[in-house]
């Protein structure tokens, strides 16, 4: 039997986006953590040179840019849920999609500075 | 009509009494709202929290040594616990859904258990990764 498939469906498309990224940030996490606990204890300079390497650097903007498309769709399901005024529910959309280009934008420059 | 007449008040369960004292939630319905309480903290505040924290770790010296002398109050402490938490439930109950999206663990049975090694999980990295802080 086929459907006619009608709409925007994006549906799927971030369904599978909060999954992948999701995996994305779970191994970065696991990385990170095992980097910090099994060094040397933290003190500036060990913190400074950890960030300045590069795939550290490049990791964490991954990490950063999965985390932005995660929480993304997972703020917007939650608003779709909750938040049944339209005008709201733009609004609080809007504002969620500025605070999360924020967050990426300020990640990028404290890897860069 | 005899069906209207003995036709409850719908919703029954639209209000706050009922959702505090009278909806019982599986164990897995306790993952749920508390993976979806989690990632909403996780969101905000706690991602301006840390950003704002490894910021100004990463600015200088005297900028490092003024955040370890802030993660050392006690109130900055629990805060920390409270963000560990959030993102290790976080972390587990994903997981868990990452299974149950490929039809593992879905029988009743399994799905109680997993949800219960979640929320276990969690607590128990959170502990780990407290007492480490601490």
């Amino acid at each position: 039997m086929s459907r006619v498939v009608v709409g925007a469906h994006y549906g799927l498309r971030d369904w599978l986006a909060q999954r992948v990224t999701a995996a994305i940030m779970a191994v970065y996490a696991v990385i990170v953590t095992a980097v910090l606990l099994s060094g040397q204890p933290i003190n500036y300079a060990v913190w400074k040179d950890l960030f300045s390497q590069g795939w550290m650097r490049v990791a964490t903007l991954l990490f950063a840019a999965s985390m932005a498309w995660h929480m993304w769709v997972g703020v917007r399901d939650i608003l779709m849920d909750y938040v049944k005024p339209d005008g709201l529910r733009f609004s609080l959309q809007i504002s969620t999609l500025l605070v999360i280009a924020s967050y990426l934008g300020w990640t990028i420059q404290i890897l860069w500075r | 009509m005899a069906e209207a007449a003995v036709r409850k008040a719908r919703p029954k369960y639209l209000n706050l009494r009922a959702l505090l004292f009278e909806i019982r939630l599986p164990l897995q319905g306790w993952v749920s709202i508390f993976h979806r309480v989690s990632g909403a903290a996780l969101f905000f505040p706690a991602a301006l929290w840390l950003l704002w924290m490894l910021d100004r770790s990463l600015s200088s010296p005297s900028g490092f040594d003024a955040v370890l002398l802030y993660t050392r109050l006690p109130l900055v402490k629990l805060g920390l616990i409270g963000f560990i938490w959030c993102f290790c439930h976080h972390f587990c109950a994903g997981i868990r859904y990452l299974f149950l999206d490929l039809d593992r663990g879905v029988d009743k049975r399994a799905s109680r258990l997993s949800a219960l090694a979640a929320l276990a999980g969690g607590l128990a990295l959170t502990a780990f990764f407290g007492w480490k802080l601490w």
